[in-house]
């Protein structure tokens, strides 16, 4: 599998986009510094374009790479190896890659600006975490959704969509039905939308990481009186590897039977 | 040795295979011959594991390989079409399919007699579609493989080259190999076949020497012979 990793991996690496990518988190970071220098809130800047942005992302490269790998995939899949070795390595290539763009992107400016020296390397630490752990969520996502698909507009259609469901759509509607259903007590309700979202999930987590309360927003609120911050970090986090872990397996398993 | 045991495989509604049985020899040349979405590709690939049959069973030498995955080591593949990721160039292509699978040893006396080496320093995406059918040729028979299976290995070469091939398949025979080829190329089926696998509609129509299809369809040259057998089957 490390085999197939490392060639996924080097593949991505000498593709352009991974550079683009990369550029754009590193003059965004100098962006946000030479507009403001406090390391704290630059880091909830950068949380509201990473929660967006990784999960797109990740969704188009996922759907992308695995389109236009396929001949290297059956190449491969006439040698004696494993289809989950094929698979596990190629999801885990493009994650990797997408995730190292991204945390030494971002990694540079706030280092340049001391964020070594300052209190909020946890909290950027766990930014960095959060975006890594969306990476992997939405390439195994789209894996998914791309095994599923041969048809390529249809793939892609079809992870747009995904994403701007997580993203977008599912938070709009949640709120729709929070206006409707106004009179009846809707916490429960609201932790566990928040927990079928990897999204709101991730943001969660941030926001009881820097411990601002203003911007927890509904959900947020709810969930810090019922776990409290302690807890809900733990949950939260513990949940975002349920969501790396299902989706992959799922990807892994439905590899297994289909025909190329 | 390889058997195929009734196996069945269908794409939704439509059934490709419907009960295969079959056995190829060692030291045989095979030609899978018929029609256009006849199963040809089907069978071959079922044998790779890359079509997962519905039914049936798939011995390799008297073990099932269906789920398996270490047989492939056992079998060289020239895919009917070669397209490699186009970034790559012709020897870290090489170097890599040597790397996932050790055990090659032919590749540098293939390319040589290929006339590869103005190329290797080529990405696989600007190649001709010929020298990419020759890269894939090389890929297949750098291992030494009891098992090797065509995939209309003709598709683009030219002569020279095609004289290669056949040189290199007959070189292959006699070391005893078990040899699948598929082609639509008549004259090579009769220039280096032992037997002929018919396929029509997802059933084993014929399957015997060459001389016998003749015989059976009363024709004297195999076109004429296959299409006597096509248009019984289209009227």
């Amino acid at each position: 599998m490390l085999k197939i990793l490392k060639y996924s991996f080097m593949d991505l690496m000498r593709s352009r986009w991974s550079y683009v990518y990369f550029f754009f988190y590193l003059v965004l970071g100098f962006v946000l510094f030479f507009l403001n220098s406090d390391v704290t809130k630059a880091v909830i800047t950068l949380m509201n374009v990473i929660i967006v942005l990784t999960p797109l992302i990740g969704t188009i490269f996922g759907v992308m790479y695995f389109y236009s790998s396929r001949e290297f995939t059956e190449l491969l899949l006439a040698q004696p190896l494993k289809r989950r070795t094929i698979f596990a390595g190629q999801y885990l290539g493009v994650s990797l890659s997408l995730s190292m763009s991204l945390v030494i992107g971002v990694g540079i400016p706030f280092v340049l600006y001391g964020i070594f020296g300052s209190t909020a390397i946890w909290d950027f630490s766990t930014l960095m975490l959060v975006g890594a752990f969306l990476t992997f969520i939405f390439v195994a996502l789209s894996f998914n959704i791309a095994l599923a698909f041969k048809d390529k507009i249809k793939g892609f259609g079809f992870s747009i969509l995904m994403w701007l469901f997580m993203a977008v759509i599912y938070d709009g509607l949640f709120l729709l039905s929070m206006m409707i259903f106004d009179d009846y007590p809707l916490d429960k309700l609201a932790l566990g939308a928040t927990l079928f979202n990897p999204i709101d999930l991730s943001r969660i987590l941030i926001l009881l990481k820097l411990d601002i309360s203003a911007l927890l927003g509904y959900t947020g609120a709810v969930f810090k009186n019922f776990f409290g911050t302690g807890l809900g970090l733990f949950l939260s986090l513990s949940l975002l590897s349920v969501w790396v872990i299902v989706p992959a397996a799922l990807m892994l398993r439905q590899a297994r039977s289909k025909d190329f | 040795m390889i058997e195929v045991r009734k196996l069945y495989k269908n794409y939704g509604p439509v059934e490709v295979l419907k009960g295969i049985d079959i056995v190829f020899n060692p030291g045989e040349i095979t030609a899978i011959l018929g029609p256009n979405g006849s199963g040809k590709t089907t069978l071959i690939k079922s044998i790779l594991g890359m079509v997962i049959p519905n039914g049936g069973e798939i011995l390799l030498d008297d073990n099932n390989v269906l789920g398996q995955w270490l047989y492939r080591d056992r079998i060289s593949y020239v895919p009917q079409i070669a397209n490699f990721p186009g970034n790559l160039k012709v020897n870290e292509l090489i170097k890599m399919i040597r790397d996932i699978r050790p055990g090659a040893r032919n590749h540098g006396r293939l390319i040589d007699i290929l006339k590869l080496q103005p190329f290797l320093d080529k990405k696989l995406g600007a190649l001709s579609g010929g020298t990419r059918q020759k890269v894939n040729l090389v890929l297949a028979f750098m291992f030494d493989a009891p098992l090797i299976i065509l995939d209309e290995p003709t598709a683009g070469l030219d002569p020279v080259a095609l004289i290669l091939l056949k040189q290199l398949i007959a070189s292959e025979k006699e070391k005893g190999k078990t040899i699948l080829i598929t082609t639509h190329i008549m004259n090579l089926v009769e220039e280096i076949a032992d037997k002929v696998v018919f396929l029509l509609d997802g059933l084993i129509y014929f399957h015997g020497r060459v001389s016998e299809l003749k015989e059976k369809t009363g024709e004297d040259n195999l076109e004429k012979a296959i299409a006597a057998i096509l248009k019984d089957s289209y009227a």
